[in-house]
């Protein structure tokens, strides 16, 4: 049985550790723009942002002023067993949003959309959102926050089977391009890109693409792989850098996942995780404690299955 | 690499410190900076409840911002960091803006369009920074020395509301406008838009069309 009181102290830790502890991976490929980055403006940009996480760092304050929508994923063991079941789980995961809320500092950004009504603790209706995802065999959940600003950057289109990859790439082209100018994305992003699913599956899956898939991972299907590296290219040869500046500094990474859809059509989404790409997680044991990590390993075996039934040894053979 | 030019600005800026600023200039600011972004301009213009202090208590220079900040249970304020936001969104209430508030120096995300500038920057002896990268925001939390003063806490809740700071070597913000109402975005837009058209060879566009939809890769969504 997981103690719910360890739940709520270790997902206050992820909140504040999202926010203040730029992902290895992430920083790595900033790194990687740095040396490349011919263009002037560009290249101040990102070594502005490297000085940046390194004051964030030794401050322990938040790396970004807009500390994003906090969001959290949670994978749970078909095993595992949570003291006080899922309702107090959310209510330890809406607790920790609401305490670091006031001990990071983060910026209060949830309001309600019609009224503006802030309780100024990130808290409110169906805020902060929690996804859930499973995994065979494991007794221990994990939990990943993802803090990502909330107004530039996405898209969503309905493409049909007709529009063929061209039609992928150009609105792929169209978004980074469209948000790009400005910065207004605040690139360079690791892009994740959703195709397929029924239209808000299609939005989830370029969100957690982004967002959920750390810098230089690949997906298992080689011909999404080549995609994938070849989009990340296509988006470094716009001639766009941070701030939309002359550049070449636009995709850190991109990264691409699916999920069957109608038969007419190819829904696609495109999001744009941040200069400010903020996310922890933590796998808690049966014992409650915590194991801390920046990769969510969110896409599993398990999670982009094919079949009827979960076969190991068959998701094992494939690969 | 070119080396980029680096000014140090006191606050309230004087109309000569202005016209020293060159777009695509470094600039850090040391003096008195307020914050204001849509909650407050549309209470301050559309509700007409015009300004919450005068000028010597806000000062002159506006951050299109709110912190990530807590009141703490003794009336105190902590100041984690702090980055601006989208600029665009506010020039419908720009005209009042500068009438009311007096300000000189406008600092935000993104810039605002070449009419924006020409009418309302201009006139008024005004220039707009960019932060840089937009998320600079634990190096610009460092630069806030004190907080002055908050108004509209209660109306408008801690993420929109007043927040006056005192601030050192604040920055480091580009010039994207300066006094004529060049800009800096709209130079770099001008030199990236001939090579995107290549990039789109081979492809058409979309089977279903959206309403008011260009094909012209010079357009903004701004």
């Amino acid at each position: 049985m997981i103690p719910l009181s360890n739940i709520q102290r270790i997902a206050e830790d992820l909140m504040r550790k999202a926010a203040i502890e730029v992902p290895e991976d992430y920083l790595d490929g900033l790194r990687r723009c740095a040396d490349t980055e011919k263009g002037d403006l560009s290249a101040f940009v990102i070594k502005a942002m490297l000085e940046n996480y390194e004051a964030a760092k030794e401050d322990r304050r938040a790396m970004c002023g807009d500390t994003g929508l906090p969001r959290w994923y949670v994978k749970i063991g078909n095993e595992a067993r949570i003291e006080g079941g899922p309702v107090a789980l959310e209510t330890a995961l809406r607790r920790a949003t609401a305490r670091a809320t006031a001990s990071v500092p983060l910026r209060p950004n949830r309001v309600h959309p019609l009224w503006r009504t802030d309780h100024n603790n990130n808290v409110g209706i169906n805020a902060p959102e929690i996804e859930y995802a499973f995994h065979p065999d494991a007794d221990w959940i994990e939990l990943t926050t993802v803090h990502k600003g909330g107004l530039f950057g996405s898209d969503y289109r309905m493409l049909f089977p007709g529009d063929g990859i061209e039609g992928i790439k150009r609105f792929y082209l169209d978004t980074l391009i469209g948000f790009g100018k400005r910065g207004l994305a605040c690139q360079p992003a690791i892009v994740g890109i959703g195709l397929g699913g029924s239209k808000d599956t299609s939005m989830v899956l370029g969100k957690q693409a982004s967002c959920l898939r750390i810098v230089g991972s690949r997906n298992p299907d080689p011909r999404i792989a080549a995609l994938e590296q070849e989009f990340k290219e296509i988006g470094n040869s716009i001639g766009m850098g941070a701030m939309g500046f002359v550049g070449s500094s636009m995709v850190i990474d991109c990264h691409i996942e699916v999920g069957y859809c109608h038969t007419g059509g190819m829904p696609m989404s495109v999001h744009m995780f941040c200069l400010a790409s903020r996310r922890a997680c933590a796998r808690i044991s049966a014992d409650g404690e915590a194991a801390f990590r920046t990769d969510p390993m969110w896409f599993t075996d398990y999670m982009r299955r094919t079949t009827i039934e979960w076969q190991r040894d068959a998701a094992e053979a494939a690969e | 690499m070119s080396e980029l030019k680096t000014i140090h600005l006191d606050l309230p800026a004087r109309t000569e410190d202005l016209h020293r600023l060159e777009i695509g200039s470094v600039a850090y600011l040391t003096g008195r900076v307020f914050t204001a972004r849509e909650g407050v301009y549309k209470r301050a213009i559309a509700d007409g409840a015009g300004m919450p202090a005068g000028k010597d208590a806000l000062g002159i220079t506006n951050f299109h911002s709110s912190p990530a900040a807590s009141v703490n249970p003794d009336g105190s304020y902590t100041v984690g960091a702090v980055t601006a936001t989208a600029s665009f969104r506010f020039a419908q209430w720009l005209e009042g803006w500068f009438r009311l508030s007096g300000c000189n120096i406008i600092i935000g995300k993104g810039g605002m369009t070449p009419e924006t500038y020409r009418d309302y920057f201009v006139p008024n002896n005004a220039i707009y920074l960019t932060t840089v990268g937009y998320g600079t925001g634990a190096l610009l939390g460092r630069g806030i020395k004190r907080v002055a003063g908050v108004y509209w806490l209660e109306e408008l809740g801690l993420a929109q509301a007043v927040w006056v700071l005192d601030v050192e070597k604040f920055g480091p913000f580009l010039v994207e406008s300066d006094l004529a109402g060049n800009s800096l975005f709209e130079r770099e837009n001008a030199k990236i838009a001939p090579g995107l058209e290549r990039h789109y060879a081979g492809t058409k566009p979309a089977t279903l069309r959206r309403y008011g939809e260009t094909d012209d890769k010079t357009k903004e969504v701004i």
